[in-house]
């Protein structure tokens, strides 16, 4: 009688365990589906019709041209370099106004952490647009801040990089710059201060105790245990800002047109699916390849 | 560990004059004077919040004073930064660096003073706490036990003037802490670097410490050497923190000269107890006796009182007696498991101990000192 008890429950519990086993992929399913069917075929679907000729009032055939990607490079390689160039320039501004103010909140803000937390994000609650358009009042020939870059010498300096011109700073590559600092700074701020919130200010004790300087236990201690949130920080403003087409039409000129753009208008206005398809999977390429690359020096801690 | 270790100790005695930490609403640690020759085993005991951590992170340079200064020998180092001072911590944390190898934190500090030869010295120094096969594994890997000993290591190295150990066996079992009292010992009189333990276990303090300052309330209660702390306790926190004490309330009969013994009157019996354990010029004393120097009969001595024996607990090599004394308190008689015969529960025993086992103390103060502090020792 006892043996056949343990049996039973023994078996319950194997039965149990399988059963048990299905829910992780149950749950799986359904993203699954959902980058399946938002991910995965549009991607199918786009590299299909990049490799397609006509136009839209005959239609498209697939005719496998791959010479798209030829044109689509020597004709817009400078929009892409520039979109990278000033995603970068972005990225790395970003980090150096984030991080102080990540490492402020996550150690040394107290009782006030989440409100300067909340003032990071507040700006979500307005619309992309409406911020980007307001950075056109801020940065307009009229107010003050631009009087005060004039006063301050700053337009000089600026024109004097090609950044700005004619004593103006809206419509140059420096307004678009900060537009694009701007908006994806809280994607900057926000793994930073994940990260920082969890280095175990002991640590930073102990390397003062070891005799590291103020400087030195940074180099040595916070920044290496701060880089898994530098990494995901610069990725997720990097990424979107490389795509982005509101700051440049925006706060830009028509010598500061990034890729994002082109590819908007080759599908909204030219209507030349193929390149705006070919277009947008050697942005997707090119920045996979730079990732995947920066990536790996982080991983090995050579970054910066 | 070559010549070098000879070359740097012996820099000066560490001295603490008027040291105090006031923080907003309390005081954690009262003006302080205290000095710890160099080359010594220091340890600073007493219970959580006594301010012996405090005191610990102003020698470090981690807290600033809000008085007094810190010196070691000649160099006064008050006003100078935690990095900047030849003195290095063993956390109780240990505060190992996760992203480094267990040789690169150990190397941290001597990279940190360019020193050229960090390698070889990390490593000598991993040799010296027995580690040198871990050297590249990440300190995550490693047991508690053997993490203890690479921030051990990982302050050595630096052969500083003073080494502070902030509770550092706290984190381990009885076994392995047992196991690092000796070894702690051991590397101490083979570096011959000051040491100054941090602890609220009085058997470490006793153990592996030349001398104790035993701390409560933010201020220094008694200052010697073990074997003095526990035989002669200037306080009634210093007789019941360090092991336990039995107390009795009595009034000094004035001096039989000649024999250097004084008789005091407890509950209407006369006790002698030597001269040199009296306080001076005081009336109302409490009588102080260990459990282990009286004895169940009349073979400890002159001093003896009845009672009836409510407890009895067998330990192995000792067996421990509650005995109730007429007026209702209970004495903790504890005798060596040496052969001689035992008493039984309700049995009517006489307890006996020699004048120069006891020790008095000024009767103002609480009794009960320091007694409640000892249950709660993690």
């Amino acid at each position: 009688m006892a043996d056949a008890a343990v049996l039973s429950t023994g078996s319950s519990v194997a039965e149990g365990r399988r059963r048990r086993n299905w829910v992780p992929y149950a749950l799986l399913l359904p993203g699954l589906l959902w980058l399946f069917v938002f991910f995965v075929v549009p991607m199918i679907t786009l590299a299909s019709q990049s490799l397609q000729e006509g136009n839209v009032d005959d239609g498209f055939v697939f005719t496998g041209n791959v010479a798209v990607y030829g044109q689509a490079l020597t004709t817009y390689w400078p929009q892409m370099l520039r979109s990278l160039l000033y995603a970068g320039t972005a990225t790395v501004l970003a980090l150096v106004l984030g991080y102080p103010l990540a490492y402020f909140i996550a150690q040394k803000a107290g009782r006030w952490k989440n409100v300067v937390l909340v003032l990071v994000i507040a700006p979500f609650f307005t619309s992309f647009l409406i911020r980007t358009l307001a950075w056109k009042t801020i940065l307009s020939d009229n107010w003050v801040v631009t009087d005060w870059a004039n006063k301050l010498g700053v337009t000089s300096v600026l024109q004097a990089l090609g950044l700005t011109a004619n004593d103006s700073l809206l419509f140059s590559p420096f307004a678009v710059v900060m537009g694009l600092t701007y908006n994806f700074l809280p994607f900057m701020i926000l793994p930073l201060y994940a990260t920082l919130e969890r280095l175990d200010p002991r640590l930073l004790e102990a390397a003062s105790d070891l005799y590291a300087s103020p400087w030195q236990t940074f180099r040595k201690v916070t920044w290496p245990l701060s880089l898994p949130g530098v990494v995901a920080g610069t990725l997720l403003t990097f990424i979107p800002a490389s795509g982005d087409f509101i700051n440049a039409r925006l706060l830009g000129n028509t010598q500061t047109t990034m890729i994002g753009a082109v590819i908007d208008s080759q599908f909204l206005r030219v209507l030349d699916y193929p390149l705006a398809a070919a277009l947008s999977f050697v942005l997707l390429v090119i920045i996979l390849v730079l990732v995947a690359s920066y990536v790996r020096k982080a991983g090995t801690e050579e970054l910066l | 560990m070559g010549d070098t270790t000879v070359d740097r100790t012996g820099k000066g005695d560490l001295s603490l004059v008027a040291l105090t930490k006031s923080f907003a609403t309390f005081t954690a640690v009262h003006p302080l004077d205290l000095t710890i020759e160099a080359g010594s085993f220091f340890a600073l005991l007493g219970p959580s919040g006594c301010g012996k951590t405090t005191t610990l992170r102003m020698i470090a340079g981690l807290e600033d004073p809000t008085g007094g200064r810190i010196t070691i020998g000649d160099e006064d180092i008050t006003d100078t930064k935690a990095y900047q001072r030849n003195v290095n911590t063993v956390f109780q944390s240990y505060a190992l660096f996760p992203h480094m190898t267990v040789v690169d934190n150990v190397m941290f500090g001597l990279k940190r003073r360019g020193d050229k030869d960090a390698k070889r010295k990390a490593r000598e120094a991993l040799e010296l706490v027995q580690l040198e096969q871990v050297a590249t594994k990440r300190p995550t890997q490693l047991s508690g036990g053997m993490q203890q000993r690479v921030a051990l290591a990982r302050a050595l190295v630096n052969r500083p003037d003073v080494l502070l150990l902030d509770e550092p066996l706290g984190a381990l079992d009885l076994k392995l802490r047992r196991q690092m009292q000796i070894e702690l010992k051991r590397i101490q009189q083979e570096v011959g670097l000051t040491f100054i333990h941090v602890t609220h276990d009085q058997e470490e303090a006793m153990t592996m410490a030349d001398r104790i300052a035993v701390m409560n309330a933010g201020r220094m209660e008694q200052l010697g050497d073990p074997a003095t702390l526990y035989e002669r306790p200037s306080s009634t926190f210093v007789a019941n923190f360090l092991g336990q004490s039995n107390l009795l309330r009595a009034s000094v009969l004035g001096s039989e000269s000649g024999n250097g013994v004084v008789r005091v009157r407890s509950h209407d019996t006369e006790l002698e107890v030597v001269r040199d354990h009296l306080p001076q010029g005081v009336g109302d004393v409490w009588l102080g006796v260990r459990p282990e120097k009286l004895r169940l009969g009349e073979s400890g001595g002159p001093n003896r009182l009845s009672g009836l024996v409510r407890d009895v607990s067998f330990t192995g090599v000792a067996t421990q007696y509650s005995v109730e004394m007429p007026w209702g308190q209970e004495l903790t008689v504890v005798q060596q498991n040496d052969g001689t015969a035992r008493a039984r529960l309700g049995e009517n025993v006489t307890v006996s101990w020699a004048a120069e086992h006891g020790f008095a103390l000024d009767a103002s103060q609480d009794a009960e000192a320091g007694a409640e502090l000892v249950d709660d020792r993690g």
